[in-house]
């Protein structure tokens, strides 16, 4: 431990820019899945269809190793090559199934009773969505987006391997020279940071989950 | 039952017309099974008009099919005066106050802003809706400043209900649609609301079409009482000619209540 910390001291710089990579290959990621993943767990609740699609496309996309994924994309036009965009596009992929799955999981498991009081009292579907069903939902669909940070986190560590940057630089730095502490050097800022994401985004889901919504935590439906 | 006196229409222009006309209306579910079949019923503008029967007896159908969250599958409803097929579905309910049992007040919404709703949806102005807000929460006893910003689960149950009448009358909608809204209260909360919705609504010159199963409210609250019976009206009567009527359904019903009459 002990030079892990002089190794960190001396690098302090360095380490800091993979650190600054490192959230924005994540961030960007995580933002482009949310992006993405929020109207398609939505629409996954409106149809029967899609809801198998989507489910499915996303779940198949999350059992394709990390490693693997990154090398297809490298000779993919555009999205893919060596580089940062790469590795962007991958992390969206895989971030793309925990949102998508929450939001689905969130809108679905509110009672159906609120909903036909909803639209009794005259919303129309866009205001159901947005009044009713998106806030009952909030707190599962930010689980969602922690879960996908934090995968995120550690498979962006890969993402070195195609030349994206990142904490990833110092463990395969490490791993060639077969030297521990600069192994620990990627690994640990990297396991903290996700610890940071995790706490942050943890705090944020307990704050928007509304007593009444699913998946809160207690004294939830009154009898 | 002085209310019992008055004529089921109210005497202006305007109320001539039947708030709620069922005519021959039938629902039946996708597996051909009729939830409710050739009913034939009219609420006056002013009137309150109480179903009751068995669970299961087609009395909450019937009250869907009145703000289309159900549509008829043969015969027709008519809203003031019109098909309800013609109305735009939400300019409907928006227009149709609606009370439901426990859940139809949202969770995830403080108590002003769950009264405030429907005004909310129609485009009222901030400073109009909160003063209504305030009015309504008085009327049923909550005042704003003390209740209006819990949230439903800080209520106890007979709350709640207030609540939800205070909502469904918001936008001072020609016509309230209740679903056993005091079903879930103890007895004497459920007295108290029952008294003070008598006055409320008959104080407002509403029009209300009432479900429960339990006769002595149905009694207590209905101008006329109707009885449904697997999904057909079997017997309508003034609340004072029901507990005479020979219908055996309403004797079934009637049967019920002797006990609760020599103890009332």
């Amino acid at each position: 431990m002990g030079d892990l910390a002089r190794f960190l001291a001396a690098n302090r710089a360095q380490v800091l820019d993979l650190l600054g990579e490192h959230m924005i290959l994540v961030g960007i990621a995580v933002g482009a899945a949310a992006a993405l993943g929020l109207p398609l767990g939505v629409i996954a609740t409106r149809d029967r269809r899609i809801e198998a699609g989507v489910l499915g496309v996303a779940n198949v996309l999350q059992t394709i190793p990390s490693l693997a994924l990154f090398g297809f994309l490298i000779p993919v036009p555009i999205l893919g090559g060596i580089g940062a965009t790469t590795a962007i596009v991958a992390l969206t992929l895989y971030a793309l199934l925990p949102i998508v799955r929450n939001t689905h999981a969130g809108i679905r498991a509110i009672d159906p009773a609120i909903r036909e009081a909803a639209r009794g009292m005259g919303m129309t579907e866009r205001q159901l969505l947005t009044r009713v069903e998106l806030p009952l939902a909030a707190g599962l669909i930010v689980a969602g987006v922690r879960v996908a940070a934090v995968i995120s986190i550690g498979i962006a560590t890969i993402a070195a391997a195609i030349g994206a940057g990142g904490l990833g630089v110092y463990i395969f730095q490490g791993l060639a020279m077969v030297d521990d502490t600069v192994i620990l050097a990627g690994a640990v800022p990297a396991a903290l940071l996700a610890l940071v994401a995790d706490a942050v985004l943890g705090r944020v889901a307990r704050r928007l989950t509304p007593p009444g919504a699913p998946g809160a935590p207690s004294g939830i439906r009154p009898a | 039952m002085a209310h019992l006196d008055r004529p089921h229409e109210g005497a202006d222009g305007a109320a001539s017309s039947p708030a709620v006309a069922f005519d021959r209306a039938g629902y039946a579910l996708a597996d051909g099974r009729w939830l409710v079949r050739g009913l034939t019923l009219e609420v006056g503008a002013r009137e309150t008009v109480v179903l009751v029967g068995r669970s299961g007896a087609g009395k909450t159908t019937a009250l869907k099919l009145v703000n289309r969250l159900l549509d008829p599958v043969e015969g027709e409803v008519r809203v003031g005066g019109r098909a309800t097929a013609a109305w735009d579905p939400v300019a409907l309910r928006r227009r149709t106050g609606w009370v439901i049992q426990e859940v139809g007040l949202l969770p995830h919404l403080a108590v002003r802003r769950n009264v405030g709703l429907v005004p909310e949806l129609l485009g009222w102005e901030r400073e109009r809706i909160d003063a209504r807000v305030d009015e309504l929460l008085d009327l049923v006893g909550l005042p704003t400043a003390e209740f209006g910003s819990r949230r439903p689960h800080e209520l106890s149950g007979g709350q709640r209900q207030r609540v939800g009448v205070a909502r469904a009358l918001a936008a001072d909608p020609p016509l309230l649609l209740l679903d056993e809204p005091f079903g879930a209260l103890d007895p004497i909360t459920r007295a108290e609301l029952q008294g003070e919705f008598r006055d409320l609504v008959h104080g407002l010159g509403k029009a209300a079409l009432f479900v429960t199963h339990d006769l002595r409210e149905a009694l207590a609250l209905g101008d006329r009482v109707g009885v449904m019976a697997g999904g057909r009206l079997a017997a309508i009567e003034t609340a004072d000619e029901f507990l005479n009527s020979d219908h055996p359904e309403a004797r079934a019903l009637a049967a019920t209540f002797d006990g609760g009459r020599r103890g009332g």
